[in-house]
């Protein structure tokens, strides 16, 4: 049944064979397609003398060019930090005032500060620093430990409740849980805290409960957030008079604040940034607050 | 359906479907409430589900002998209604997982829509749930009628189908509770391997058996393609899921493979199944569908085995070229990068050799929006096999690795090709297998190609355009030798980008249900054939035409 036949359009031969109706043409295989198989193992074998390809038992065909890419970003390390190294000395060396004086530092703690900031602070303080629920603002002025470079910077290398050794510890009681307060006690004292921020809370309906919590205040809370409420940066107390918050400032989060405590986390960083990265984030955080008035 | 089976059939299917149900119950026992349980449970429900019609057609007379002259369509029919079912779910998910990348809120904050779990069931959803289906049903009906043979067996190739599924649906159920063995492609746990390496195995004898009662003395290439993705799809997957369950009960398993070897054997596998099920099995696909809808006989029968041997010679070498610049030795890399640009010599023969088929048609391809499918996917391929050698070159993967460019080529290849062949080809083959005279209306088929190219162009523009932004961002350095961007404003630049992808893929999706609609009505409404017997192993009369059905 083979039937070989010429193909009016191409002008080639049928191979003979058909199956359910499709033929096949004996064309010859295109020069372009030899010529190009040529070229492509010409390309492969050059590939194969200049470079490390072939496994020989243990080891391997070294190449002539003698390359190796574990020597390659090795020496591109290498080269990288000898590029950086003399800025990097003189942050290390500088004192804050020095570098917030000095344009060119400065630059340096813009550009690196911000892709430093981007990888590894964004994640919670988001990428502006302006945080999140749970995670504070960095820009506000209100300072949970102190907003000066060196406050900023003690944060940052020891962390906020942290595996570090030194780290600071912040421990805000759960009243509620730990039965130190009973629930009524809880809602009067959060009324008392609501109103420091939103002083038209106080209506005369209120002011009896506000009173009750005020007192709960100077006893049992004062010890941290001070008489005024406005916090203690030695133990990490935030300020309650003011309208910057960390968990949430209506009366529902008070509330879960005060039954069932806070104990934020702020990663250690003084394992995994070297010290000069850690002084230019320290001013960079810094800056970030200054140019937000 | 069910009446076509023998009794003797019948009673197989039952007997199998208990032995199923059974060995649900048994995992439904050891697994408890675990994720092990819930999957004995859904493997009790999918038996129960076919055993009802199976009983329920159990007493009925034997089948009519006369059905033997015909080939045997019934389970093709079934996989073809699967094939366009995970297509829809799967594309969907592909949309959905799109939308979370610029939306990340989309998951709704619950641990089964994190985009870790959703992710998975895309590509195992289009890949093995859309792409696998086609691929069975098509090589079923392309065996059959390029040996002028009807399948061997009526029960195993239900076997092969449903065995098939129920091991989709294990890999996606399971993706969703969480169990995967964290290697890309091959995520479903040991049960489901093993239950897939018997399925695979049925398939590949009955494919032999049906080559082997072959009338016509030689192999058409379709075939070959077929047979080389059956059987190098077996070897991938015995290999590298090779592990061990840490009990009978649990879904949990551990690799034998470890460190380099473990990410070597992966790439291996992960490629080879971007060659073998992806590209091979797909240009059987082309070599029987293209040229049947062309009316044109196949360019060139050598240029047909110096593509086939190239491809499959060449594919088994290139698994490294996922792995440069990482802890892989330097000179494996070096090999893969050097066969990945040989190998694109016998890519493009299969392309070129596709599209000079063409000629002589092209007024065919241009009235005829299923020819026009196959052709723009043959282009398509050469695109994507181009790009592919070129993003294996290690510096030029220095830019493109981990970044939306290698997600633009997986998408040209898998969109352009893969779905606009099968696309193609199963617009040649519902009006052949429910003996209409053409699809129900070509109208909505053009709608399908215009929705389905404008998606693939805007996904893969989008990405190529993201990657390129995101590959440059993080190399670019300051003037005091630090990096300019953070990642998250690589992000940031992404959003647009991820935007328009989500559009494009939506539009592609929107394709495929206009398929659907137009499918479902092609069984339904469109006129028959008149009664002749063409498409059968021994036709009336001498004229051996193809069904056209244009
Ligand atoms: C895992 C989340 C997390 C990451 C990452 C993180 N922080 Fe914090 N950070 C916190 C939390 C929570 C606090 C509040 C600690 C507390 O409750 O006292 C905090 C507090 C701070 C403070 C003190 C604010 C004040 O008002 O005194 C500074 C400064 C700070 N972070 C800077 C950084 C920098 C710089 C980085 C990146 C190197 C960083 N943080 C990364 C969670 C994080
Ligand atoms: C042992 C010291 C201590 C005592 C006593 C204490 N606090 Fe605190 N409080 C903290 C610390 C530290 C934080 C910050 C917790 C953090 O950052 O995770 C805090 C945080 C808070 C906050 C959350 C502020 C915000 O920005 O979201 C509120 C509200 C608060 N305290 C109210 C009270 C009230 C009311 C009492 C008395 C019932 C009280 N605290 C007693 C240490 C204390
Ligand atoms: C509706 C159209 C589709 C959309 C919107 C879509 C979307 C996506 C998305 C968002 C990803 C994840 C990319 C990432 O992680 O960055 C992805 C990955 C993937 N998709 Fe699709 N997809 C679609 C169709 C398809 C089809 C039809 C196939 C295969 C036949 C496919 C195969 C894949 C593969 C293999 C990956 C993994 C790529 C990798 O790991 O690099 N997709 N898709
Ligand atoms: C000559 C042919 C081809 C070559 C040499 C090739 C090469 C490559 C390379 C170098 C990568 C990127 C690896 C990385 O940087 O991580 C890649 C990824 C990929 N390619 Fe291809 N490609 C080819 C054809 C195709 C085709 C036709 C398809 C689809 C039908 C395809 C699907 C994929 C997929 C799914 C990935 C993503 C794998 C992953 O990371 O999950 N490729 N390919």
């Amino acid at each position: 049944m083979s039937v070989e036949e010429l193909d009016p359009v191409s002008g080639h031969r049928t191979t003979g064979h058909v199956w359910n109706g499709i033929k096949e043409l004996d064309t010859p295989v295109p020069r372009g397609v030899l010529i190009f198989l040529i070229v492509t193992h010409i390309f492969a074998v050059t590939w194969w003398f200049v470079m490390p390809t072939w496994p020989l038992g243990t080891t391997y065909t070294k190449g002539l060019l003698d390359t190796d890419q574990r020597k390659i970003v090795e020496q591109k390390i290498v080269d990288a930090e000898a590029q950086r190294a003399p800025w990097v000395d003189r942050i290390e060396k500088a004192s804050f005032d020095e570098i917030l004086a000095d344009p060119k530092m400065m630059e340096i703690v813009k550009t690196t500060g911000h892709r430093l900031f981007g990888d590894n602070c964004a994640a919670c303080h988001r990428r502006d620093g302006k945080g999140r629920s749970n995670y504070p603002n960095l820009t506000d002025h209100d300072w949970i430990w102190g907003g000066g470079p060196e406050a900023i910077m003690q944060t940052i290398t020891t962390g906020v409740n942290s595996s570090n050794a030194k780290s600071r510890i912040s421990q805000m009681p759960a009243f509620g849980r730990d039965g130190m307060l009973d629930p009524g006690q809880v809602d009067n004292v959060a009324a008392y805290v609501y109103s420091l921020s939103h002083p038209d809370y106080s209506t005369p309906e209120r002011i009896k409960q506000i009173e009750a919590g005020r007192q709960v205040f100077l006893t049992t809370c004062a010890a941290c957030h001070g008489q005024d409420a406005k916090g203690n940066q030695e133990v990490g107390a935030p300020n309650l008079t003011d309208n910057y918050w960390i968990y949430g400032g209506d009366i529902g989060t008070i509330i879960t604040t005060i039954h069932g405590g806070r104990e934020g986390h702020m990663p250690t960083w003084d394992e995994r940034l070297t010290p000069a990265q850690i002084k230019i984030l320290a001013t960079y955080v810094y800056s970030l607050g200054v140019e937000n008035p | 359906m069910i009446k076509q089976l023998t009794s003797s059939e019948r009673q197989g299917a039952a007997v199998l479907l208990g032995l199923l149900a059974a060995i649900g119950v048994l995992m439904a026992a050891l697994g408890r409430t675990g994720p092990f349980g819930i999957h004995g449970l859904i493997v009790i429900l999918f038996a129960l589900a076919l055993l009802f019609p199976v009983l329920s057609t159990f007493y009925e007379p034997e089948p009519d002998p006369e059905r033997l002259t015909y080939y045997y369509d019934d389970p093709i029919k079934a996989g073809i209604v699967l094939t366009m079912a995970w297509a829809v779910f799967g594309m969907f998910m592909g949309v959905w997982v799109a939308a979370q990348l610029a939306w990340p809120n989309l998951a709704f904050d619950a641990a089964w829509s994190t985009f870790g779990r959703l992710r998975p069931t895309h590509t195992t959803g289009v890949i093995f749930g859309f792409g696998g289906n086609a691929l069975i049903s098509t090589s079923l009906y392309v065996v059959q009628r390029t040996s002028r043979a009807r399948l061997a067996g009526q029960l195993s190739p239900w076997f092969v189908l449903m065995g098939y599924n129920l091991f989709c649906i294990l890999a996606v159920t399971g993706y969703f509770m969480g169990v995967t063995q964290s290697k890309e492609y091959a995520e479903p746990e040991w049960y489901a391997d093993l239950w897939l390496v018997i399925v695979w195995v049925s398939y590949f004898i009955l494919y032999i058996r049906t080559l082997a009662r072959r009338k016509e003395p030689h192999i058409y290439v379709a075939n070959w393609y077929y047979m080389a993705f059956i059987l190098v799809v077996a070897v991938l997957h015995i290999v590298n899921n090779i592990a061990v369950p840490i009990s009978w009960g649990s879904a949990k398993s551990y690799t034998v493979w470890a460190g380099v070897q473990d990410a070597m054997v992966q790439w291996w596998y992960g490629h080879n199944a971007v060659a073998f099920f992806l590209t091979s099995g797909f240009l059987g696909m082309l070599y029987y569908f293209l040229p049947v809808r062309a009316q044109r006989p196949i360019f060139s029968y050598r240029l047909s085995i110096l593509s086939f041997w190239g491809i499959t010679f060449f594919y088994m070498w290139v698994g490294s070229h996922h792995l440069h610049y990482t802890a892989l030795p330097h000179w494996v890399q070096n090999l893969g990068m050097t066969f990945s640009v040989m190998l694109l010599v016998p890519s493009w023969a299969s392309a070129g050799n596709a599209l000079l088929t063409l000629n002589g048609a092209w007024h065919r391809v241009r009235d005829d929006a299923t020819l026009r499918f196959m052709m723009v996917a043959a282009v398509f391929y050469g695109l994507s096999t181009f790009e592919g050698s070129f993003l294996a070159i290690r510096p030029v993967n220095a830019l493109s690795h981990y970044t939306d460019w290698t997600v633009a080529h997986v998408h040209a290849g898998v969109l352009g090709w893969v779905a606009l062949i099968t696309f193609g080809s199963i617009y040649t083959l519902v009006p052949s297998l429910w003996k209409r005279e053409r699809m129900y209306s070509p109208v909505l088929v053009e709608v399908h190609f215009w929705l389905a190219i404008a998606g693939t162009l805007v996904y893969v523009f989008a990405m190529w355009n993201s990657g390129i932004i995101q590959g440059l961002m993080w190399r670019t350095y300051t003037a005091d030798g630090t990096l300019a961007y953070s990642f998250v404003d690589s992000l940031v630049a992404m959003y647009p980008y991820y935007i328009a992808r989500t559009f494009g893929g939506f539009l592609f999706l929107l394709g495929t249900l206009v398929g659907c609609y137009n499918i479902w009505m092609t069984v339904r409404a469109a006129p028959a054939t008149a009664g002749r017997r063409l498409d059968v192993p021994e036709p009336d009369g001498a004229g051996m035409a193809p069904s056209p059905a244009e």
